[in-house]
């Protein structure tokens, strides 16, 4: 089962467990990237007005008042309509009030001819904050172990997730060198590419590289810490957000808990906006950026 | 009518509620609790006990007393949503002036265990839910709850945080859905210090009206008459009544919204309508009764 259809099933079971999924234009054609089963209000599949900043409130009372709702934002960077209200209410009810405020955000990103806001992942602009949870799950398992978590849990999820990957049926398992040259630290989309450019690093240079996938991206958790430890010339963090956010967040947490390490550096899209047409664009990066990233930092040895 | 609007209505049907001499007793009650639970506040500002911003709500309490009268009548007990300046609310609807008074002092057994402050009170007890400081953001929030529970929810808006895009867009949703929701709109004419003239010319009831909310509208007349007369007939579909008022205070009771407040004071007014037909005893018990409960919130 591929990680679209991983997806459908968890909104059906959510749906049919009697929570609710919330968003815009829902039933349109596609179904939001074929995540959504054919379902309608009279099941609790509630189409929202276009009212972004409203919307992010009406999923919000929906979490207050117990029903673990879901929210369905269908271009991640659409939440800088739709975060106001979750991060500075839902995020910080329990902690203010006592009151617990669960929601599920499924945040979907895309890359390509998009234009400068609907592009790219933008969870970064969650990290930040307190009282959220933020996972970028781009396998079935992945997917389903955080919806388990967050049903068993009181928190805000934010799920960071990508169309690119939901055509995938495969699981990523970390690539674990012994005393690797250099770390990839992959985040979202950027996962598949970096599995991409360590073959390439491998076949072509000769270089040994370890790649550790970052899914959970808060609290964050350091999962590749013997591995930048050990890292001959370096590690990198990899976004499709800009860099100047979690991946340079996370980056710096392996300095601070790794005073020794070899650099730790983070790299993203590019820091400009992008631009509809192709030579204009901002995309995450590609097999070959990173290969040529990684070669770069070796050199300077 | 001061000028501030016209008169709008839109599809009103009233309940037609006369509130008995009896009824309007409780209103003086829970809107007397209040004055001088401010008034208290305002002195433990000037002391310094209590340290933080506060947003008194002395001089627009008759509204919040009137509608938990209403519903305690009714024999509804709302889920209420509101925002900064809220004391009235939460007093009026049964929040603990205790815990308020501790809130306030920041104490952890505060309703909000000091988080809240002044501006985002709560009550569990109560069913009334905090704000967090965003002009507002509790109107959609009221809204997504009023949907999820379908149960009679009460919001209380400022004329400003009305104003919000998105407070407008959920009062919108709130039609569309056929909402179990009473917007109360209560309209002191000025944001800090502009008024409503100068930041728009329109009133909150006409776009409400234009988004064929069942029932709106505006009252210039805060009295428990006036509201009572024209709450509208059902709480299971969503409404919305603008509410005119005026500030004895301003924030930490740095000013007021009248010169003389005593002149239009609607507090004063009930009393004096009310001693029409009751003895001078029952209201100095009352005041007695109030100062009690107030010494042993604050002590």
């Amino acid at each position: 089962m591929n990680l679209r259809d991983t997806i459908k099933s968890v909104v059906k079971d959510h749906l049919t467990t009697g929570h609710k999924a919330y968003g815009q234009c829902l039933t349109a054609v596609g179904w939001v990237g074929g995540t959504l089963p054919e379902m309608y209000e009279e099941h609790g599949m509630v189409e929202l007005s276009m009212a972004d900043v409203a919307g992010g409130g009406f999923v919000v009372g929906a979490a207050l008042a117990g029903g673990r709702p879901m929210y369905i934002i269908r271009y991640q960077g659409f939440n800088w309509f739709n975060a106001p209200i979750i991060l500075n209410y839902a995020c910080k009810s329990k902690e203010l009030w006592g009151r617990a405020c669960p929601l599920f955000i499924r945040s979907i990103a895309m890359e390509g001819a998009i234009g400068p806001v609907a592009g790219s992942s933008h969870h970064s602009l969650y990290f930040r904050m307190p009282g959220v949870k933020i996972f970028s799950p781009m396998t079935s398992w992945e997917y389903r172990d955080c919806y388990r978590r967050f049903m068993e849990d009181d928190e805000v999820y934010y799920i960071s997730e990508h169309r690119g990957a939901f055509g995938n049926s495969s699981e990523l398992p970390n690539v674990l060198e012994d005393s690797p040259d250099f770390v990839l630290l992959p985040i979202s989309i950027t996962r598949f590419a970096a599995m991409e450019a360590t073959k390439i690093l491998a076949a072509d240079h000769g270089l040994r590289v370890s790649v550790i996938h970052q899914y959970q991206l808060k609290p964050y958790k350091l999962n590749a810490a013997s591995q930048v430890a050990s890292a001959k010339f370096g590690s990198v963090v990899i976004d499709d957000d800009y860099a100047d956010g979690i991946a340079r967040s996370i980056a710096q947490r392996y300095h601070e808990s790794i005073p020794a390490c070899k650099p730790v550096y983070s790299l993203g899209l590019d820091d400009r906006s992008a631009g509809f047409a192709s030579h204009l664009d901002n995309l995450p990066p590609s097999p070959q950026k990173i290969v040529e990233f990684v070669l770069s930092k070796c050199s300077r040895e | 009518m001061d000028g501030r609007g016209d008169e709008t209505v839109s599809g009103w049907s009233k309940a037609l509620i006369t509130l008995t001499h009896e009824q309007l007793k409780k209103v003086l009650s829970k809107a007397l609790l209040v004055r001088r639970f401010e008034e208290r506040v305002y002195e433990e500002v000037r002391r310094g006990r209590v340290k933080i911003p506060v947003y008194l709500a002395a001089g627009q309490e008759m509204t919040a007393a009137t509608l938990a009268v209403i519903y305690e009548n009714l024999g509804i007990k709302p889920n209420i949503f509101i925002q900064h300046r809220g004391h009235s609310t939460y007093l009026s609807f049964g929040g603990a002036p205790k815990a308020l008074a501790h809130e306030l002092m920041g104490l952890p057994d505060g309703c909000a265990g000091g988080m809240g402050g002044s501006a985002s009170i709560q009550s569990i007890e109560a069913n009334i839910y905090g704000h967090d400081g965003l002009m507002g953001s509790h109107v959609p929030i009221a809204v997504g709850f009023a949907y999820e529970m379908r149960h009679p929810t009460i919001c209380f808006v400022g004329d400003a945080a009305g104003e919000e895009d998105y407070s407008l867009t959920a009062i919108g949703w709130a039609s569309t859905k056929n909402l179990p929701i009473l917007f109360v709109i209560e309209d002191n004419n000025l944001s800090i210090l502009t008024e409503k003239q100068v930041r728009r010319n329109w009133e909150i009831s006409d776009v409400a009206s234009s988004m064929k909310l069942p029932h709106v509208r505006y009252l210039t007349d805060s009295s428990p008459t006036e509201i009572a007369n024209n709450f509208p007939v059902s709480t299971k579909a969503p409404a919305l009544l603008n509410i005119c008022t005026n500030r004895k205070f301003w924030h930490a009771g740095a000013g007021s919204d009248q010169p003389n407040y005593d002149e239009i004071d609607p507090l004063l007014q009930l009393i004096k309508h009310l001693m029409h037909n009751e003895t001078a005893a029952w209201l100095k018990d009352q005041e007695s009764l109030i100062a009690d409960i107030i010494n042993e919130a604050w002590n």
